[in-house]
C-alpha cells in the first residue's frame, strides 16, 4: 500500500494520461469536496466583502464574525418547503437545476492545479471546457421555461442571450491566447490546459504580458465577458431585484434554488480558472524568470505557509478584540480554535518549505512543488473571485439593450482585431 | 390640457387582452414592489419592451389628512402636516406654519426664521441623500445607499438633540419655534458642514463619472421646459429642464433674502441633470447653512401670538420650495379655530403627472430609473 | 515507475460503445414521441451528447468538442428559443401520429435497407477487431495517429478544405443575415 502511494505520487503523469481510474476517481472527489468548500467560503466572503464595502459588518452572530453563517443558510435552504407550481412541468422542473450544476462542476476534470494535478489533461481542453460551460445556458432557459410563468420566462430568456452573446467573445479572446501557444521553436500551439501553461514557461512570459499590450486587451476581454457569462454584475440586470423580470430561479425553493447558487458560484470559479490559466500562468509562482536563483525558490516557498500564519494571526486578532462579556464567550473560544487550526496548517506548510528545500526528489521536496502550485493557483483565482464581489459592490448594473449592444458592438470587434494582430505580430517576431 | 400631454389619450385599459397574440401587453407594477418607493401602482402599457403609456393608480396611502384638519385646530393640525412628506417633515411643517403665520398677519422673529432656515436646510439635504441612496440602488449601485444613510445619522441626530424627533419633527410652532437651540447647536452644525462636504464628493465619485451610470441616466426620461410648465412641475424636476425657478429667490420666505447662494439648473432635463441639481443643490444648502449658522441674531423665538389662534375670515396660499418642489398650503378659514379647508399642493402629487410624458419610448428598466428620479414621496401624493 | 499505474488504453469499449448508442437510440426514440416540445428537445441533446462520447470512442477529440460546443451548445439553445418564444400550446393537443404514417414507415425501412447494405458490402473496409495499434498506448497518442488531432483538422480545413469552409461560411453569412432584415421592423 506504502508503494503504491509512493509511485503514485512519483508519477508525472496526470491521473487521465496515465489511465488510472482509481486516483482519478480520488482526484475527482477532492476536486468536489474542494469546490464545494470554496462555493461555501465564498459565500461568506461575498456577505462580508460587500457588506464592508457598504460601511457595515455583515454576519456577525452565527459564529465568530459569521463564520458559520454559510452553514446556516444551507441548512435554511434544505429545511424550507419545497414548492411545486401546479402548473410547472414536473420532470423538466427536476432536471433544471442539475444540468447547470452538472455543467458547471465537469468542468473542473480539466483544470489543472499543477503540471500533473489535473483529473485528466484531455488534448482538447480548452474547448472542453467552453462547451461544456455552454451546457449551463441549457440549465438556465429549462428552468425558467418550466416555471410556467410569464416573467422567469422572459427573465431566462434573457440571461441565456446574455450568456450566449458573450461567449462569442469569450472564444474568440480564448483563441487569442491559443494563437500565443503556437509562438515557439516547432510552431505548434496546444488546446491542452497543461499544454498552455507549459507553453508559457516555455516562452517565459505571461501570456498577459505577451506583446504588450494584446495579451492584456484579450485577458480584459476575457476578464469582461466572463462576469457576463456568469451574469454577475454589472450585467445582473435579468436576474435583478427590482426589476420587473424577475429572473429564472424565481419559482424555485429551498434546496433547489441553492443548487442554482451552487452552479453560479462554480461557474464563477471555473471561469476565473480559465482566466488564470492562459493568461496568468496557471501554477507558476511570480516571477519565474527574472528571480530565477534557489534563494527565490524557497522564498516563494513559504508562502503558502506564511499565508496561513497572517490567517491565523488576523482570527487571533479577532478573538482579542471580541467583547469579555459573557454573551461573546462561546464566539471567542470558536475563533481561538479557528485560529489554532489555521496556525497549525501554517506551522505544517512551513515545516514542508524547509525540509523541501534540501534535496530534490524527495518526499517533502515533491509535496512542497505541488503544495506551491496549487497554492498560486488557488491565489489567482480568489483574486478574481474578489474582483467579482468588488463589481458587485460598487457599479450600478446595465440596461440589458446595452448589456447586449456591448457584447456584440463592441466585445466582439476588439476581440476580433486582437486575434488578427496577436497572428501578425506572432509571425513575423 | 391638450391631448398630447394626457395620459389617458392612449392607454385603452378596456381592449382585449391580446397578450400572447400581439407584441402589445399591459403589466401592472403593483403597489407592492421594490422600486416603486412607497405603495404606487404604476400600469404600463408596452408595445414589446417599449413602453407605450403610464397610467398610475395612487391612494393607497390616502389617510385623509386635510379631511381630519377640517376638525383640529391650527395648533393641533402642526403634528399631523409632517407625515405627508415624511422624509422632510421640517419642510411641511415649514410652509404650514407659515401659512397660518400669514393669514394671521404674524412674523415669526429674526432667530426663529434662522432657526428655521437651518433646520430647512439640513432636512434638505437629508432627502437629498435619502433619495440618492434609493435612486442609485434601483439602478443597480448598492453601495451608495449604505453611505448616504451613514451621513444622514448627522443630521438625525441634529434633530434628536432639537426637537426629540428624528423623522417627523414637529419643530416649528406658528409664530416661531418652540424650542431654543440647544448648548452646542452651532458646533454642531458646523461640525457637520465639514464632516459632510467630503462625504457628498465621495458619493460623486462613485457615479458622477462612472460610465455606467451615465449610459443609464443620460437621455432617459427626458421633459422639456415647456412641457415642465405646462404641468406644473416643480422642483429640481423643473430647474433640470433649464428653468431657472426656485421659489426661495422668486418668492423668499423666512430668512433666506438675507443669504447668498445660486440655483443650479440643467440643460437637458434628462434623470442625469436631475442627479446634477440636486447634487448642486446639496452643495448650496452647505452654503445657506454656514451663513445662518455664522450669523444667528439673538432675540426672542416666538412671536406675538394668541394663545387660541383663531385667524380672521379669509383665504390664503402660501408655498414654500420644499426639497421636492412647490409644496403649497391653501387654507380657508371661516373665523373659527379650525379651519374651514386646508388644500396641500404636494409637490410629488403634481410631478407624478409628468411620469407619462417621460416615459414613452423608453424600455421598462428605465420606468423605474425615472420613478426614482422623481423623487416622489407617496405619503404627500396621497395625503 | 508507470507501471504501476498505466492500466492499458481502450477502457470498457464495448461497454461504452453500447452505452453511448443505447442513449443516442434511446434519445432519439423520445425526440419523436414526446409530446411536449422541450421534452424533444431535451431528448435530443442527450442524443447529442452520446454522439459526442462516440466521436471520442473513434479517436476525434476536436469533433466531439466541437460537436459540444456548436450543437449542444448552441443550436439546441436556439431551438429552445424558438420553442419557448412560439405558441405551441396549439400544437400539442395535436393527434399525436399523423394520417401519413404508413409513408413515414417506408421511408424508416428504406433507410434502414440502405444502411444494412452499405454495411454488409462494405465489411472489408472495416477491420475486425479492434486497431492495429498496441495495447497499453495513450488513447492520445492513438488520436493523433489517426489524424483526429487539432493540429491536424486545422491543416485540413485551412488547407485542403479551404473553399468548402468559406462556401459554408458564405451560407451562414447569407442565413443570418436573412434572420435579421426578416425580423427588423424598420431597416
Amino acid at each position: 500500500m506504502p508503494n503504491f502511494i509512493m509511485s503514485y505520487l512519483g508519477s508525472t503523469l496526470t491521473p487521465g494520461q496515465a489511465g488510472n481510474q482509481f486516483w482519478a476517481l480520488i482526484y475527482v472527489l477532492i476536486i468536489f469536496a474542494g469546490v464545494s468548500v470554496a462555493v461555501i467560503a465564498m459565500n461568506w466572503i461575498e456577505r462580508k466583502a460587500l457588506a464592508h464595502f457598504q460601511i457595515r459588518l455583515g454576519p456577525m452572530r452565527v459564529g465568530p464574525h459569521g463564520l458559520l453563517q454559510p452553514f446556516a443558510d444551507a441548512l435554511k435552504l434544505m429545511l424550507k418547503e419545497d414548492i411545486i407550481p401546479s402548473e410547472a412541468d414536473q420532470f423538466v422542473f427536476w432536471v433544471a437545476p442539475l444540468i447547470g450544476l452538472l455543467a458547471a462542476f465537469t468542468v473542473y476534470t480539466v483544470i489543472p492545479f499543477g503540471p500533473s494535478q489535473a483529473v485528466s489533461d484531455m488534448n482538447i481542453g480548452i474547448l472542453f471546457m467552453l462547451g461544456v460551460s455552454s451546457l449551463g445556458v441549457l440549465g438556465i432557459v429549462v428552468a425558467g421555461w418550466a416555471s410556467n410563468s410569464h416573467y422567469p420566462l422572459i427573465g431566462a430568456l434573457r440571461s441565456s442571450a446574455q450568456m450566449v452573446s458573450y461567449e462569442v467573445a469569450m472564444g474568440l479572446a480564448v483563441v487569442s491566447a491559443i494563437v500565443m501557444t503556437s509562438l515557439n521553436s516547432t510552431g505548434t500551439g496546444t488546446l491542452s490546459m497543461i499544454g498552455i501553461v507549459q507553453a508559457q514557461q516555455q516562452q517565459g512570459v505571461w501570456f498577459i504580458f505577451k506583446f504588450f499590450p494584446l495579451g492584456f486587451i484579450a485577458f480584459g476581454i476575457f476578464a469582461i465577458a466572463m462576469v457576463a457569462e456568469t451574469n454577475r454584475a454589472p450585467f445582473d440586470m435579468a436576474e435583478a431585484e427590482s426589476e420587473l423580470t424577475a429572473g429564472y430561479h424565481t419559482e424555485y425553493s429551498g434546496l433547489r434554488w441553492s443548487l442554482f447558487m451552487l452552479a453560479e458560484y462554480a461557474a464563477m470559479i471555473a471561469v476565473s480558472s480559465i482566466a488564470v490559466t492562459l493568461w496568468l500562468g496557471g501554477w507558476m509562482r511570480p516571477f519565474p524568470n527574472l528571480l530565477h536563483a534557489p534563494a527565490w525558490d524557497f522564498i516563494f516557498s513559504l508562502f503558502p505557509g506564511l499565508t496561513f500564519g497572517a490567517l491565523a494571526a488576523i482570527a487571533l486578532l479577532g478573538t482579542v478584540r471580541m467583547p469579555s462579556h459573557s454573551f461573546f464567550k462561546i464566539q471567542r473560544v470558536g475563533l481561538a480554535v479557528f485560529a489554532g487550526l489555521l496556525g497549525l496548517i501554517a506551522l505544517l506548510l512551513l515545516v514542508i518549505a524547509v525540509a523541501g528545500r534540501s534535496a530534490d526528489s524527495s518526499l517533502a521536496a515533491r509535496f512542497n512543488d505541488g503544495i506551491g502550485y496549487v497554492y498560486w493557483f488557488v491565489l489567482k483565482v480568489s483574486v478574481f473571485m474578489y474582483l467579482f464581489i468588488w463589481y458587485r459592490a460598487t457599479w450600478p448594473r446595465y440596461r440589458f439593450d446595452q448589456l447586449m449592444k456591448i457584447g456584440w458592438k463592441v466585445m466582439l470587434p476588439i476581440s476580433l482585431g486582437v486575434l488578427v494582430v496577436t497572428a501578425i505580430v506572432g509571425v513575423i517576431f | 390640457m391638450n391631448d398630447r400631454l394626457d395620459p389617458m389619450s392612449n392607454l385603452d385599459l378596456d381592449a382585449p387582452d391580446t397578450y400572447l397574440d400581439s407584441n402589445e401587453l399591459i403589466i401592472n407594477m403593483g403597489p407592492q414592489h421594490p422600486a416603486t418607493h412607497g405603495v404606487l401602482r404604476v400600469i404600463l402599457k408596452l408595445d414589446g419592451e417599449k413602453v407605450l403609456g403610464t397610467e398610475c393608480v395612487i391612494g393607497y396611502l390616502h389617510r385623509g389628512v386635510e379631511k381630519i384638519a377640517e376638525n383640529r385646530t391650527y395648533t393641533m393640525f402642526n403634528p399631523y402636516v409632517d407625515r405627508m412628506d415624511y422624509v422632510a417633515a421640517v419642510s411641511n411643517g415649514l410652509g404650514y406654519c407659515e401659512a397660518v403665520e400669514k393669514l394671521l398677519n404674524v412674523e415669526a422673529p429674526a432667530r426663529a426664521k434662522y432657526i428655521r432656515v437651518i433646520l430647512t436646510e439640513l432636512n434638505r439635504i437629508a432627502s437629498h441623500q435619502l433619495w440618492l441612496g434609493t435612486h442609485a440602488l434601483d439602478i443597480g449601485a448598492m453601495t451608495p445607499l449604505f453611505y448616504t444613510f451613514r451621513d444622514r445619522e448627522e443630521i438625525l441626530k441634529i434633530f434628536e438633540k432639537y426637537c426629540g424627533a428624528r423623522l417627523t419633527t414637529h419643530a416649528f410652532r406658528i409664530g416661531g419655534c418652540q424650542y431654543e437651540t440647544y448648548a452646542g447647536f452651532e458646533k454642531d452644525v458646523k461640525n457637520f458642514l465639514t464632516f459632510v462636504a467630503p462625504k457628498i464628493d465621495e458619493y460623486e465619485t462613485l457615479l458622477t463619472t462612472n460610465r455606467i451610470w451615465l449610459e443609464r441616466t443620460k437621455n432617459v426620461g427626458i421633459i422639456s421646459a415647456a412641457d415642465a410648465i405646462a404641468l406644473g412641475v416643480t422642483g429640481p424636476v423643473l430647474r433640470a429642464s433649464g428653468v431657472k425657478w426656485d421659489l426661495r429667490k422668486a418668492q423668499p420666505y423666512a430668512a433666506y433674502a438675507d443669504f447668498d447662494f445660486e440655483i443650479p439648473i440643467g440643460e437637458n432635463g434628462d434623470t442625469y441633470d436631475r442627479y446634477l441639481v440636486r447634487m448642486a443643490e446639496m452643495r448650496q444648502s452647505l452654503r445657506i447653512i454656514e451663513q445662518a449658522v455664522n450669523g444667528i441674531p439673538e432675540g426672542p423665538i416666538m412671536g406675538k401670538v394668541p394663545k387660541v389662534i383663531k385667524p380672521p375670515v379669509g383665504e390664503i396660499y402660501h408655498s414654500i420650495e420644499a426639497p421636492k418642489g412647490e409644496l403649497g398650503y391653501f387654507i380657508v378659514s371661516d373665523g373659527s379655530t379650525q379651519p374651514y379647508r386646508i388644500r396641500v399642493r404636494p409637490p410629488s402629487f403634481v410631478n407624478l403627472q409628468a411620469l407619462d410624458i417621460m416615459v414613452r419610448g423608453l424600455l421598462v428598466a428605465d420606468v423605474i430609473a425615472v420613478i426614482g428620479t422623481l423623487d416622489i414621496v407617496l405619503g404627500e401624493v396621497d395625503r | 515507475m508507470n507501471s504501476a499505474l498505466s492500466a492499458g488504453a481502450p477502457v470498457a469499449t464495448p461497454f461504452f460503445f453500447y452505452m453511448l448508442s443505447g442513449l443516442a437510440v434511446i434519445g432519439g426514440i423520445l425526440v419523436i414521441t414526446r409530446r411536449n416540445a422541450v421534452h424533444s428537445a431535451l431528448a435530443l441533446i442527450v442524443t447529442l451528447l452520446s454522439v459526442a462520447g462516440l466521436y471520442l470512442m473513434l479517436y476525434a477529440p476536436f469533433v466531439a468538442g466541437v460537436q459540444i460546443i456548436v450543437y449542444a451548445g448552441g443550436i439546441m439553445v436556439l431551438f429552445l428559443f424558438v420553442i419557448m418564444l412560439v405558441n405551441i400550446e396549439r400544437a400539442s393537443k395535436d393527434r399525436r401520429f399523423n394520417r401519413i404514417w404508413p409513408i413515414g414507415l417506408v421511408a424508416a425501412c428504406t433507410l434502414m435497407g440502405l444502411f444494412v447494405s452499405a454495411f454488409v458490402k462494405g465489411r472489408a473496409l472495416f477491420p475486425d477487431r479492434g486497431m492495429p495499434l498496441s495495447e497499453g498506448s495513450n488513447t492520445q497518442e492513438i488520436a493523433k495517429a489517426l489524424y483526429g488531432e487539432v493540429n491536424r483538422a486545422g491543416q485540413y480545413t485551412f488547407g485542403q478544405y479551404t473553399f468548402a469552409f468559406e462556401i459554408a461560411s458564405l451560407l451562414l453569412l447569407v442565413a443570418i443575415l436573412g434572420a435579421v432584415i426578416m425580423t427588423k421592423k424598420k431597416i
